[in-house]
């Protein structure tokens, strides 16, 4: 017998109908934008544009009745430092970027480390859809159907050995393809990290794709972490490098101001950065802000992670 | 052929009273679109888009102020100064921009985030503090002001300018995350632009050595 769960990161069916007519009038206003947009800058960079496959994945229960965000908004306003710091530089420089072939090192506290092939550490024939909420610590958000594999699906394959408590992640710096890095921004190159646990929680994905095709470059192509409970500066983008360590990763953001980015950085809007506040947001597409839900609506599936832990201090 | 003051106060000020609210115009226009579900040129993010660009007028404008007595000193001529006021005045007129567009566009008047947000958030309330000390240089910028308060108090007050630049830069600076070129190329024209001052604050300093 088939018995519907609800979770609470779904959407009520009630909440979801006087939203989406709120959303469709919004929407009104990114298509708007995008299409203003596309006026301004002309479509220079279209020929060295990678044509992007289309992914096969199956659906899973990762689904939201939410609006997506559209497309272009996804793949034209991101924060990706190494294309440079405005919101609309990664779109125009990520071209530069060769996803084709690539490799991933893997080492540390692992029986298996090396060098890998992206489609030997990722089953290609696996490929899941999951729609997310995604929250800027900048207090904007949106909602993008990823396609990828659990995290934990490939830290099995790794083999972390029982000493392992971290996950650390490291993105390309590779100035020839990354212009940004001309800019000593943050210190190079951009590195994430995890708790064990919390990596082999099934919420955390390793994307390969969004909105059914490969990822375009400036979202982080060929493959990127997705972890929708926490900010979005902790979802490292084109990773190079896995390590399994014993002690906490630095990361680059807490490096940059321990003050304001903690290494959790669990979306939680009883913490305030300290530039901003992080009760609300606006989801890209509305004019108004949304109250934040704490861990971005995931608490179901998460809040056990932190247990007994003081949110307030280990932000 | 020189430009006389006349033909600057005729066409002069008209002209450079049009390219400043350019900017504003075309701010305007593009909400004017954004509010119809028109194409238009905010983005995706049109608030952040909104409040940025009416922040780095307002600090371009206010350095452009700053600028007037050095360029006067260098072309050795005080026509210059005849655009001064007009300039000042449309550097306090892109503050009101940029503050409308955060209280009304971004924060649509929520006043209990917006006075935590000064209270709470330094880089708000620096921004904020030079606001503040901008409103008495603006409403005493008349020449009936200047009379009341004679020059030489009018002058002094009118100092307070240096402070207001400072506080914008490192609002600006502040702002911005990780380390960022673009607050700092604002903060040099700034720093070149007071030390063109020295003298003035360091009269005798400038005495001793010559």
């Amino acid at each position: 017998m088939l018995i519907k769960h609800k979770h609470s990161w779904q959407e009520t069916e009630n909440s979801v109908t006087g939203e989406s007519l709120y959303l469709n009038r919004r929407t009104l206003m990114v298509g708007a934008a995008a299409a203003g947009a596309a006026i301004a800058a002309p479509n220079v960079f279209a020929q060295r544009e990678r044509e992007l496959a289309e992914l096969a994945a199956r659906p899973t229960e990762y689904k939201s009745n939410e609006s997506l965000t559209p497309e272009n908004a996804v793949t034209q306003y991101n924060n990706f430092y190494e294309f440079g710091v405005s919101k609309g530089d990664p779109y125009q420089n990520a071209w530069r970027l060769q996803p084709k072939p690539w490799s991933i090192q893997v080492d540390g506290l692992v029986d298996k480390p090396g060098e890998y092939a992206l489609e030997d550490l990722i089953d290609f024939n696996a490929l899941e859809d999951r729609i997310y909420r995604l929250r800027c610590v900048e207090a904007w958000s949106m909602v993008v159907p990823w396609i990828g594999v659990s995290l934990a699906s490939v830290l099995k394959k790794i083999e972390p050995q029982s000493g392992a408590k971290y996950v650390r992640f490291e993105t390309l710096a590779d100035p020839k393809q990354m212009p940004g890095l001309r800019w000593p921004v943050l210190d190079w190159p951009y590195v994430e990290g995890l708790r064990i646990d919390e990596a082999m929680n099934d919420l955390a994905l390793l994307a390969v794709g969004l909105y059914g095709k490969e990822l375009p470059n400036q979202n982080g192509a060929p493959v990127r972490l997705v972890v929708p409970w926490k900010y979005g500066f902790k979802s490292i983008k084109s990773i190079v490098r896995i390590s399994l360590t014993e002690t906490e990763p630095k990361t680059s953001w807490n490096l940059s101001a321990p003050r304001e980015y903690g290494f959790y950085s669990n979306v939680n809007p009883e913490v305030d950065h300290p530039r901003w506040s992080q009760k609300r947001e606006r989801r890209i597409g509305e004019f108004g802000r949304r109250e934040t839900q704490k861990f971005n609506g995931y608490g179901e599936m998460v809040a056990d992670l932190y247990a007994g832990m003081d949110l307030r201090a280990k932000f | 052929m020189s430009i006389t003051a006349k033909q600057l106060r005729q066409y002069g000020k008209p002209l450079v009273f049009a390219l400043l609210s350019l900017p504003a115009l075309w701010l305007a226009w593009n909400w004017w679109l954004a509010f119809q579900y028109q194409p238009n040129g905010l983005g995706f993010n049109p608030q952040e888009t909104s409040n940025r660009f009416s922040g780095d007028w307002a600090l371009r404008i206010l350095l452009l102020s700053l600028a007037i007595t050095p360029l006067s000193k260098l072309i050795g001529s005080p026509k210059p100064i005849l655009f001064r006021r007009m300039i000042g005045l449309f550097a306090f007129f892109y503050v009101c921009v940029h503050i409308t567009s955060y209280v009304w566009l971004d924060m649509l008047f929520d006043w209990v985030e917006l006075w935590s947000d000064v209270m709470k958030r330094i880089y708000i309330t620096v921004g904020f503090a030079a606001f503040l000390l901008l409103i008495p240089l603006a409403v005493t910028s008349t020449n009936g002001w200047i009379k009341r308060m004679g020059a030489k108090r009018w002058q002094r007050l009118h100092q307070a300018i240096y402070v207001i630049g400072l506080l914008g830069i490192v609002h600006f600076i502040m702002m911005r995350k990780g380390f960022q070129i673009e607050p700092l190329i604002y903060a040099a024209i700034l720093l070149a632009l007071l030390a063109f001052r020295w003298r003035k604050f360091f009269p005798k300093t400038a005495r001793a050595t010559g």
